[in-house]
């Protein structure tokens, strides 16, 4: 539909990435194909304890090892205030993060760093890692949130103070937060059908294929360079500095290729430790993770926890909604529990709201960014409850969402007014959609869900280079995780007027171009986009000032229409236009290179919402579910490039189906890890699902020139409570705990067919 | 103990390398031969992304010794294309937006190329279950299959 | 972590006195698929790896003047695959070698190795046990058979002497009215090891009753399971209802699973039973068409 209605040359336009061809070959290179002369090659030593107390570590046998350059522990990296930084779309304390990133006086969790070594092969390190003795005492561990927050946990803090709350000892509750809309007491008195039940969902992990990695060269005057896989390149060095001691500016960071990310890669974990190796040996060192170090040492997602009530009337009015949402941060404080309370109910127009929710510490490693942080958690439990009251009352799931939709001044919970919105249209779209008029078998189901992220801005810069041949190079700062180069170009040609492959975009060291917030929070196509669009306006305006100056006219006689330099008007004279290349070469004559710049913190992100259509077919007698055709609408604001925003959507939809059914962490009573890889931590392969269909809806954002809002995060948001909605509906059993694994949802239909049995 | 001396054929050029025991021909093409287009994503064969193939059968590179590689011929992601001009299925997978991130992308490409060399006509579920070791974070898998499905048709001579 | 002595001898002579001269842990490699993951994560440490794939003997697969198949220990699933004799003859044991890992473990996966790394929950193994299959081994005392199920000791562990190793497998000639089946629980439809396999063969005779049956289950004891009462439940039957009520409830009483992250002893002795039925459903059908 994008392309009927396009009234743009190239915004909307299907074209191949500018980085395609070389990741279809080989050529791209990703975190842990850099290479350099004379390198080391790192290992980190990690915790086998969920929570131990450190009292020694003895390197020196492994520094005896011939080919073992240095080992680092956190003796190696100074101490930190406890301020709180931007992290992804969290704040963490630097000292928090130093201690996660190298233990201090505790290892607070199963694959917890403790030692790294550098050697002159990755066996020699390897080998080096078992001859380096650690005296832990071993502690006792928590890795539940409800046992951890319940009097007489072991307390991984003894220092932690909540915030916003009084807390009368050692505590795991790191912080209280409480949204309140209207007045719940008086909205439950109103309602006449009220409905309490209780989620919890697993702790489960971004699964990107790319495992971290990172070289680190230090100059013995103190340059830094890293070469890293991450979301963030001014994030690394940001982090990198403030772990190490340095100045920023002496650290330039270049981002490789990144191969996934999700928010896993909003934080540092080699980085600094690769800085420090190469500092000690004075020569360059690359760190790569294994895939077990992937799953036991970078950032899961909160397992979480939540008790809702909901009040309605009898025709579907919902007019209270409270709830408890309590999230696991893992080993240091910082779960999405915020987002979580923002987003839960986010879609619906409900006028008496109040959530509280909990942030806890846990033994686990310390949960970064997942897609959406905490808003699919908070909104399994929100659209499934949901769907109770629907079937209670008797009203159609998706109409029930549509009388209580918000929509254009609807004031949400978490504070704002929405402006123009599109969340009526994805409900509208899905009830009209093909797939909500299929028929069902036996065992089959069909679940709906809707979903809501805020979306964010935040600071971009961009400089556009206009190229003495009549080219263009865009240089941003966002490490392209999913085509943003091509959407950055597509925006860039239709302001200049050259064509698409005339355009290079480029993602530039931190040394190369000014500060970009990291890739997150769907910002990058918006944000930086943004940011483009006026340093491509700049140069068109520097464009026209030398056609100007070329026709001996002022500066405002000119206009740009369709990639050249025309007069204003019959009065300004009669010149022949001049085109882009015209004027770019011979930029030495009018004034010198061309250069179009924007930085600016980007304000107006459009809130995007989604709703998704899910039939399941369940097998009675094993209790595995077959996803069997998934439908997700989604207001997309406008889809630059429309390939690859189906893809977010199809991607954000299978990674919610995975942790619907099979994703988990699972744990051993001694709280190590059991399955750190794809073996036991079961993503969807291309076998278990079906074709995920996209409706994209086009609500224009108005803050933005082309109307983007945000799409990458929404649509993790309503699969799990889809497909839980689609199980009750084909067999009856209501499954309020993620994963809905087949021995789960066996069980559950056990627990009910043992009444039918009794009768 | 000393390296083992290999000589093997890699993308059709006869190749010598040295390699320990406890190299897999996938630590030996990334760090030996400088052959970094096949990926590791799990060393445990779990994931795809090294997918390469050994004397004409798809395997895993992470799941081969370095050594086994003596008098076989290996070809990777780096040896699909002729030249400049791309196979069908690089072309198609381009065109049709089927990667994102795009570190799967080779071990993808690889593996549907076996597939097309032996059924230039496969169902959507031959696709999903022969394409079920090679995994995709990104995609939802969903145009990568439409990508193979469209990449048949064309080679077998229908129309786009 | 040692250093590892790497030899790939191409005659079965040669490799046993490699294995039986071996100064530590001796490993045998096949397709490779469970053994460089295990180097890789350390689980084992050996002092020599031994390639038997120059061993032509361990990568061919004939079909017998007989009807009876020998199967090198080496050959890959997806060459077997390939093969529309034994396809057509023991689609139970394919199925179940091919439901060993994707496309690319297929390229590799061998039922020596499958056999050999003595996992409980090996695919291949109540599929092979189910259709009377035999362990060729070759050691330093010369060569002997034993049923399959004689092999795998233990999780781990095996009843192979030192300096032995499978070299190839006797497959029956299908019997006259014989089928088999193989089916597996796992989460998902690819890529995981099984919660529960079930592997069947029988034979009917000219009424459709079940003249001899064998099943075997995986994944829910040490060492995968010939559970002789579930063949006598069907034996005799047209596997009417009662029959496999009474399948299913022997091969739950045979289960001895544990809890663990892939399923729950509660889970896999329910799934055991049913998987039983289902398997057997289809051994009978596909004995029936032929």
């Amino acid at each position: 539909m994008t392309e009927e209605t396009n009234v743009f040359k190239w915004v909307g336009k299907r074209v191949v990435r500018p980085d395609g061809h070389d990741k279809v070959t080989g050529r791209a290179k990703f975190g842990s194909d850099f290479a350099l002369p004379g390198m080391l090659h790192g290992r980190v030593l990690r915790s086998p304890h969920a929570h131990a107390r450190i009292r020694g570590i003895d390197a020196s046998k492994a520094l005896a090892l011939p080919g073992v350059k240095a080992v680092v522990t956190s003796e190696d990296f100074p101490e930190q205030s406890a301020e709180l930084a931007a992290a992804g779309e969290a704040l963490v304390s630097y000292r928090d993060m130093t201690r996660n990133v190298m233990a201090r006086e505790k290892a607070l969790y199963d694959g917890h760093a403790v030692a790294a070594v550098a050697a002159t092969s990755a066996e020699i390190a390897e080998a080096a890692l078992e001859l380096v003795e650690v005296d832990y005492e071993v502690l006792p561990h928590v890795i539940d949130v409800d046992l951890a927050m319940e009097d007489g946990a072991p307390v991984l803090d003894e220092e932690l103070k909540p915030a916003g709350m009084d807390a009368s000892g050692p505590t795991n509750i790191a912080k209280k937060v409480v949204f309140d809309l209207g007045d719940v007491g008086k909205g439950f008195e109103e309602a006449e059908v009220v409905l309490e039940r209780s989620y919890t969902t697993a702790a489960v992990h971004q699964g990107y294929i790319e495992p971290h990695a990172a070289v680190a060269s230090v100059s013995a005057d103190g340059q830094a360079q890293i070469w890293c896989c991450t979301q963030g390149q001014f994030m690394v060095r940001a982090y990198t500095a403030r772990l190490l001691g340095m100045d920023a500016s002496a650290i330039r960071v270049t981002p490789s290729e990144i191969g996934g990310g999700f928010g896993g890669k909003t934080v540092v974990y080699l980085e600094p430790l690769a800085t420090a190796l190469s500092a000690k040996t004075g020569r360059p060192v690359k760190m790569t993770m294994s895939r077990e170090e992937v799953f036991r040492a970078s950032g899961p997602t909160s397992a979480g926890s939540m008790t809702y009530r909901i009040g309605a009337t009898r025709d579907g009015r919902i007019v209270a909604f409270e709830g408890t949402v309590k999230l696991e941060a893992g080993a240091f404080p910082g779960s999405p529990v915020q987002p979580a309370c923002m987003c839960a109910v986010a879609p619906y127009d409900i006028p008496n709201v109040r959530l509280t929710g909990y942030d806890v510490v846990v033994n686990r490693p310390k949960v970064a960014a997942y897609r959406a942080p905490g808003a699919p958690i908070s909104a399994f439990g929100a659209e499934s409850i949901l769907d109770e009251l629907a079937k209670e009352i008797g009203v159609d799931p998706l109409e029930l969402r549509m009388r209580n939709a918000a929509k254009q001044g609807t004031k949400a919970a978490y504070g704002p007014t929405f402006r123009r919105i599109g969340y009526e249209e994805t409900v509208r779209a899905a009830m009209d959609s093909e797939h909500m008029k299929a028929p069902l078998g036996p065992n089959q189901g069909r679940g709906v869900a809707s979903g809501f992220w805020f979306n964010i801005g935040g600071e971009s810069s961009a400089t556009v280079n206009i190229v003495e041949d009549g080219t263009a190079v865009v240089v941003s700062g966002n490490p392209d995780i999913g085509g943003s180069r091509a959407s950055l170009a597509l925006m860039a040609a239709e302001e200049l007027g050259i064509d698409y492959d005339k355009v290079r975009p480029i993602v530039a060291d931190t040394a190369s171009v000014g500060y970009n917030f990291l890739t997150g929070g769907s910002r990058v196509t918006f944000a930086t986009g943004l940011a483009v669009v006026e340093a491509a306006r700049d140069a068109v305006r520097q464009l026209c000032e030398r056609a100007a100056k070329i026709w001996e006219v002022e500066p405002d006689g000119v206009v740009w229409r369709d990639g050249q330099a025309h007069p204003a008007g019959s009065n300004v004279g009669d010149f022949e236009p001049l085109s882009l290349a015209d004027i770019a070469a011979g930029t030495p004559k009018t004034g010198g290179p061309i250069c179009g710049h924007n930085a600016q913190n980007v304000q107006g992100a459009g809130p995007g919402f989604a709703t998704h259509v899910c039939d399941v077919e369940v097998d009675p007698e094993t209790g595995r579910v077959t996803v069997l055709r998934y439908t997700a609408v989604q207001d997309v604001g406008r889809a630059i490039h429309p390939s690859y925003v189906e893809g977010q959507i199809q991607g954000g939809a299978a990674q919610g189906i995975g942790w619907a059914l099979n994703e988990e962490y699972i744990y051993n009573d001694k709280g190590q890890l059991e399955n750190p890889g794809f073996l036991d931590y079961r993503i969807p392969v291309a076998s278990d699902l079906p074709m995920i269909e996209t409706m994209v809806v086009e609500v224009p954002n108005d803050r933005h020139p082309y109307g983007v809002r945000g799409v990458g995060e929404v649509p993790i948001v309503p699969p799990m409570a889809a497909v839980a909605n689609a199980i009750e509906n084909a067999v009856g059993v209501r499954m309020e705990h993620l994963p809905m694994s087949p021995p789960r949802v066996l069980a559950a239909l056990d627990a009910a067919r043992l009444p039918e049995a009794a009768e | 103990m000393a390296k083992h001396h290999v000589s093997t054929t890699i993308n059709g050029e006869p190749v010598e390398y040295l390699c320990s025991t406890r190299q897999t021909l996938l630590d030996v093409l990334r760090d030996e031969l400088n052959l970094t287009g096949s990926k590791e994503g799990c060393a445990s064969g779990d994931c795809g992304a090294c997918s390469v193939m050994l004397d004409g059968r798809l395997v895993c590179a992470c799941l081969v010794m370095g050594a086994e590689a003596e008098g076989r011929a290996v070809e990777t992601i780096e040896g699909m294309a002729e030249g400049d001009s791309l196979h069908p299925l690089q072309r198609i997978f381009l065109e049709d937006a089927a990667l994102q991130c795009g570190i799967c992308t080779p071990g993808f490409l690889v593996a549907a190329k076996a597939l097309l060399d032996r059924n230039d006509n496969p169902t959507e579920t031959e696709i999903r279950y022969w394409l079920a070791g090679n995994l995709c974070r990104c995609t939802g898998y969903d145009k990568i299959v439409r990508a193979v499905q469209r990449t048949a048709a064309e080679m077998r001579g229908e129309a786009r | 972590m040692q250093s590892v002595q790497f030899e790939a001898p191409g005659t079965v002579e040669e490799a046993c006195a490699l294995l039986a001269g071996a100064a530590g842990d001796a490993r045998i490699l096949a397709g490779g698929t469970d053994l460089l993951v295990q180097l890789r994560s350390h689980i084992i440490d050996p002092a020599l790896v031994v390639d038997i794939k120059r061993i032509e003997e361990t990568r061919t697969l004939a079909r017998n003047a007989d009807g009876s198949y020998t199967v090198g220990a080496a050959v890959a699933g997806a060459e077997a695959h390939e093969r529309g004799d034994i396809v057509a003859d023991w689609p139970g044991v394919i199925e179940a070698w091919d439901l060993i890992g994707s496309t690319q473990i297929q390229g590799r996966a061998s039922l020596g190795g499958n056999l050999g790394n003595a996992s409980p929950a090996a695919d291949s193994v109540p599929a092979m046990i189910a259709a009377g299959m035999t362990a060729n081994i070759a050691g330093p005392g010369g060569r002997r058979s034993i049923p399959v199920e004689e092999v795998a000791t233990g999780p781990g562990r095996t009843s192979l002497a030192k300096g032995e190793f499978i070299v190839s497998f006797g497959l029956p000639a299908r019997p006259e009215g014989g089928g088999d089946a193989y089916l597996r629980l796992i989460p998902r439809t690819e890529m995981d090891i099984a919660v529960v396999g079930c592997g069947v063969a029988l034979v009917l005779d000219g009424d459709g009753k079940v003249a001899s049956a064998k099943v075997s289950l995986g994944a829910v004891a040490p060492t995968a399971l010939v559970v002789g009462d579930a063949a006598s439940a069907i034996v005799g039957t047209g596997l009417d209802d009662g029959a496999m009520a009474a399948l299913d409830a022997a091969c739950q009483a045979a289960c001895s699973p544990i809890d663990d992250k892939r399923g729950t002893v509660e889970y896999r002795t329910k799934v055991a039973g049913v998987l039983a039925r289902r398997a057997a459903k289809i051994a009978a059908e596909r004995a029936g068409s032929r």
